[in-house]
């Protein structure tokens, strides 16, 4: 049975440092949900307080209407996966897998039966017998995993379980995790610092940054519509040039030092004045466009050609540097020191404030916005 | 709720801990201090001015510390290039040798100072049969250097300690990361230039404590220079000496040369603290270091000098069991073989060794229960309680086991608990001299475990006691059962504050020993020793068998 998890105004303190102050977060049930942010941020912390094994210092942990907040770990039938899988070295596979089900006096054949039942599904059973000191990391993955979900967990928790494996293995284990994820369609809170991986296996992700959240959103609202400057550098690459907004006979546009210029047709209403803003280009949405009248004039600096794509490295007149990424073309690669104008694709762009701290742009969907009401700004 | 009721167990077993140390170490420490400075219910000085005043305790002070510092110097100079001869180059049977090496130093001291006396002593084996052949070809006036006196307790002590020095060495070597002598030999750092510049720089840590070790063995020990010493008094032997004087017991003075003695070690122990400091670091080795084949001459020598080492320090265990069999008239050793020896001893044979395992397993039981109980509680449970208890279950490191011995008796003599002459006392003293030893070992054991497996098994539904019982004490018990086997034989053959405590109820083997070479027996001596040995060897054996693995590490 899935459980949804409600946390409200959650704080977390070590002596007088506060990690996480003020939390809140509502994770539906069957999610797959990820804590994504730099090292540091209090994700890690934010799991190990559902899990039981950070204490809370303030507001409340619901499972479905039960409060969590005093309920101890063991009881709290939680699967956890750890970043280093925590196997038991002293047990045997088939042992670590049937040590949740032992410890809750299950049946003999029950035990036997569902403990075989999960390798089979990780692909573990021809390994029942062997002790993890002769596994590999990837298998000692799997094993973890079905040790975490043979009890039927109401919630699966996963502390960054792949940052141990190797770039290619990773990217086998996310694809097997989130397919288990959907086969048992339990509701999961997962920890990464990688947002590759994070867009790859999550229904939702929630962005963390010194303890705080910044946008809760599909991979795509992230990507396309980020909250603030901080979601859409973290997320993805991006290049960041200051401009300003001008607002002549009713329409708004972005003006560039250099003189270039675009209509947007999509700015908040209360934003629509005269001010200093900074704008978000993706590589991809600059477009190299030697035909086109006006522009970014640029420098290229350097170039990779990487098959599917080129990326070229350049800078503008007043020295910024820019990232284009290309779809590789068949004719040769722009060489270093030419001179190429660039246009901005206009429609995916994004617009912040001066000091980065909001998009203005219409269309940004953040689930973490109906907890700030009553915050001021 | 549940929650609650379990961490008050754990608080619990904190405050009973605590209560015995206060009540088994605190206590007879205050009480050797309070006899040091009290007399007649008057506060005194004159059994400090009493030691500082007549040379001859001055003496015993400074020959004490010439010896230790030679023998500890000897011991490094002897251990540090065997274990990396043994772990960096294949030497052929190897696992033999090691355990020899450990039983080198497993057996009492004392039993290695009486067994040269038979080889190398005035009538000696080896000096009869060297002068005689020196005599011989005409240098009538040849004498062999004298062993008793400073050169024999140098000679004991260096041979009997070396194997810690190796064992610890051996240890930190298997953590040296492959890669890291690869990459100084990369760098053009090879050879002697490497083994000084690389590995013992890495060593370093483990080297000091090991320093440490024999130091304070060295230092308290005390039936080596008792037997081998002569005229050359050491401090223990002041100690013992002032305790059962040879003018009625002086416990004042023996008190005060006592607190004189932890003041010594003390300060030892601070500055080898402050060096070991300067070499913290962490390794773990991902690729340990292989055995490479040594060539050529290099290959003959480094075998020479390992067996050469190990046949030496080895010998005087060989030639106690060969005496064991030799026939006996009155206590002097006659040509022929016989049993006669064990058949004298068989009486005494049986109370021995009931007393050594009775006395020893108890000890053994709880030393292993109160050191994993303590090791979580520093380790998992960090509370100002618990510090507590950490300093203080280290103390009897410092403190010499004659001393821990006067102090108990002195504590423990009169009601309302008296405690000296039985199996108490004795299983007391053991437990609080091992302690220290076996909680360091836990608690680097424990400090390897993640906290996450744990975890991970309370949150598959364990309690938190049981997630200790069923996990972390499951992992830890390799580590536990190879330290256990060295506290076992620690145990067994431990002398210096059994000579204090015993009586003729509690006397082990290793103290019928002691007795029948100090009335010149050495008949059922080498008898006695010769069992003692044998039960060390089958503990090995025993303890090689069930973990499986055939090199031992400490």
């Amino acid at each position: 049975m899935s459980v949804n998890i409600k946390i409200q105004d959650a704080i977390k303190r070590y002596g007088n440092n506060t990690i996480i102050s003020d939390l809140s977060l509502d994770i539906k049930e069957g999610e797959f949900f990820t804590l994504l942010g730099p090292s540091g941020c209090g994700k890690t912390t934010l799991l190990r307080m559902i899990a039981g094994f950070n204490s809370i210092e303030g507001g409340d942990f619901y499972f479905n209407e039960k409060r969590i907040n005093d309920m101890d770990p063991s009881k709290r039938n939680i699967g956890m996966v750890f970043q280093n899988y925590a196997i038991f070295p002293h047990l045997s596979v088939k042992d670590n897998v049937a040590f949740g089900l032992k410890n809750r006096k299950q049946p003999k054949d029950v035990i036997e039966k569902e403990t075989k039942t999960f390798m089979e599904l990780m692909h573990i059973d021809e390994y029942a017998d062997r002790m993890p000191d002769r596994l590999s990391g990837g298998q000692q993955q799997r094993v973890a995993l079905a040790r975490a979900l043979v009890i039927k967990p109401d919630v699966l928790l996963m502390d960054e379980p792949l940052s141990n494996l190797d770039a290619k293995l990773r990217v086998e284990m996310r694809t097997v995790i989130k397919e288990i994820q959907h086969q048992v369609g339990i509701t999961t809170v997962y920890v990464t610092h990688d947002q590759e991986e994070a867009m790859a296996v999550s229904d939702r992700i929630a962005v963390m940054k010194d303890g705080d959240i910044q946008h809760i959103g599909t991979p795509k609202d992230l990507y396309q519509r980020p909250a603030n400057l901080f979601v859409s550098t973290f997320i993805g690459r991006t290049n960041v040039v200051n401009a300003n907004l001008k607002v002549e006979d009713g329409k708004t546009f972005v003006v560039f030092d250099s003189g270039y210029r675009f209509e947007m047709t999509n700015v908040l209403d209360d934003h629509k004045h005269d001010q200093k803003i900074v704008v978000s280009v993706r590589p991809e949405e600059l477009l190299i466009r030697p035909e086109a009248k006006d522009g970014l004039k640029a420098v290229v600096d350097d170039s990779v050609f990487l098959g599917l794509n080129t990326h070229y490295f350049v800078h503008l007149e007043d020295g910024t540097k820019l990232e284009i990424i290309q779809e590789s073309k068949i004719d040769s690669i722009i060489p270093a020191g030419s001179e190429i104008n660039l246009n901005i694709n206009h429609e995916k762009v994004n617009l912040f404030v001066e000091d980065g701290s909001k998009n203005i742009l219409t269309g940004v969907r953040n689930d973490g916005e109906i907890y700030k009401k009553g915050m001021t700004r | 709720m549940k929650n609650k009721k379990k961490l008050d167990v754990w608080v619990l077993i904190s405050l009973g801990i605590l209560l015995a140390y206060l009540l088994f170490l605190i206590y007879p420490m205050f009480c050797i201090l309070k006899e040091s400075v009290i007399s007649n219910g008057q506060f005194t000085m004159e059994f400090f001015e009493k030691f500082f005043s007549k040379s001859m305790y001055l003496e015993s002070l400074s020959n004490s510390f010439k010896v230790t510092v030679c023998a500890t110097i000897m011991t490094l100079v002897i251990g540090v290039p065997l274990a990396y001869f043994y772990n960096m180059y294949e030497i052929k049977g190897k696992t033999v040798v090691q355990v020899l090496i450990i039983l080198c130093c497993m057996s009492a001291p004392f039993i290695g100072a009486y067994s040269w006396i038979l080889l190398l002593g005035r009538s000696g084996i080896i000096t009869k049969f060297i002068e005689g052949i020196v005599h011989s070809i005409g240098f009538a006036a040849f004498k062999m250097p004298n062993i008793y006196g400073f050169n024999g307790i140098l000679l004991v002590l260096s041979l009997q300690l070396f194997p810690l020095v190796f064992l610890y060495v051996s240890g930190a070597l298997k953590n040296i990361d492959n890669s890291l002598l690869e990459a100084a030999e990369n760098m053009g750092c090879s050879g002697v230039r490497r083994f000084f510049k690389v590995i013992i720089p890495l060593c370093m840590p483990t080297i000091l404590a090991a320093t440490l070790l024999v130091f304070m063995r060295a230092f308290a020990d005390f039936g080596t220079p008792l037997l081998i010493g002569e005229g050359y008094k050491t401090f223990p032997v002041l100690i013992y000496d002032s305790y059962f004087g040879e003018v009625g017991t002086d416990h004042g003075f023996a008190s005060a040369v006592s607190v004189i003695a932890i003041l010594i070690t003390a300060v030892i122990f601070l500055v080898q603290k402050f060096a070991s400091d300067h070499f913290t670091f962490k390794m773990n080795a991902l690729h340990p270091i292989e055995r490479k084949q040594a060539h050529g001459i290099f290959n003959v020598l480094i075998h020479l000098y390992t067996y050469v080492v190990v046949g030496i320090a080895f010998m005087p265990q060989v030639y106690v069991m060969y005496t064991s069999f030799l026939k006996t008239s009155g206590k002097i050793f006659v040509p022929g073989y016989s049993l006669d020896s064990y058949r004298k001893v068989s009486k005494d044979l049986f109370n021995s060794i009931k007393n050594t395992f009775v006395i020893g397993g108890i000890a053994l039981v709880l030393i292993i229960l109160i050191a994993v109980l303590i090791a979580y509680l520093v380790v998992r449970r960090k509370r100002f309680i618990n510090e507590i208890i950490d300093t203080m279950s280290m103390l009897p490191y410092i403190i010499p086991g004659s001393v821990v011995g006067i102090a108990l008796v002195v504590a423990f003599n009169k009601k309302p608990l008296v405690l000296t002459g039985t199996v108490a006392i004795m299983v007391i003293a053991l437990c609080i001299r091992r302690l220290p030893y076996t909680i360091r070992s836990s608690v680097a054991i424990l400090q390897q475990i993640p906290l996450t497996v744990e975890e991970a098994a309370i949150s598959l539904g364990c309690s938190k006691l049981g997630a200790f019982f069923k996990v972390t004490v499951p992992m830890m018990s390799n580590g536990i059962l190879s330290g256990a086997i060295l506290s076992w034989v620690t145990i067994i053959t431990e002398l210096s504050t059994a000579i204090i405590l015993y009586n003729y109820n509690t006397v082990t083997l290793t103290l019928s020993i002691y007795t029948q070479v100090s009335r010149g027996s050495y008949g059922p001596a080498a008898a006695l020793a010769t069992v003692l040995n044998a039960f060390t060897v089958l503990s090995l054996l025993l303890f090689m068998k069930v973990s499986k693995s055939k090199e031992i590490t400490f």
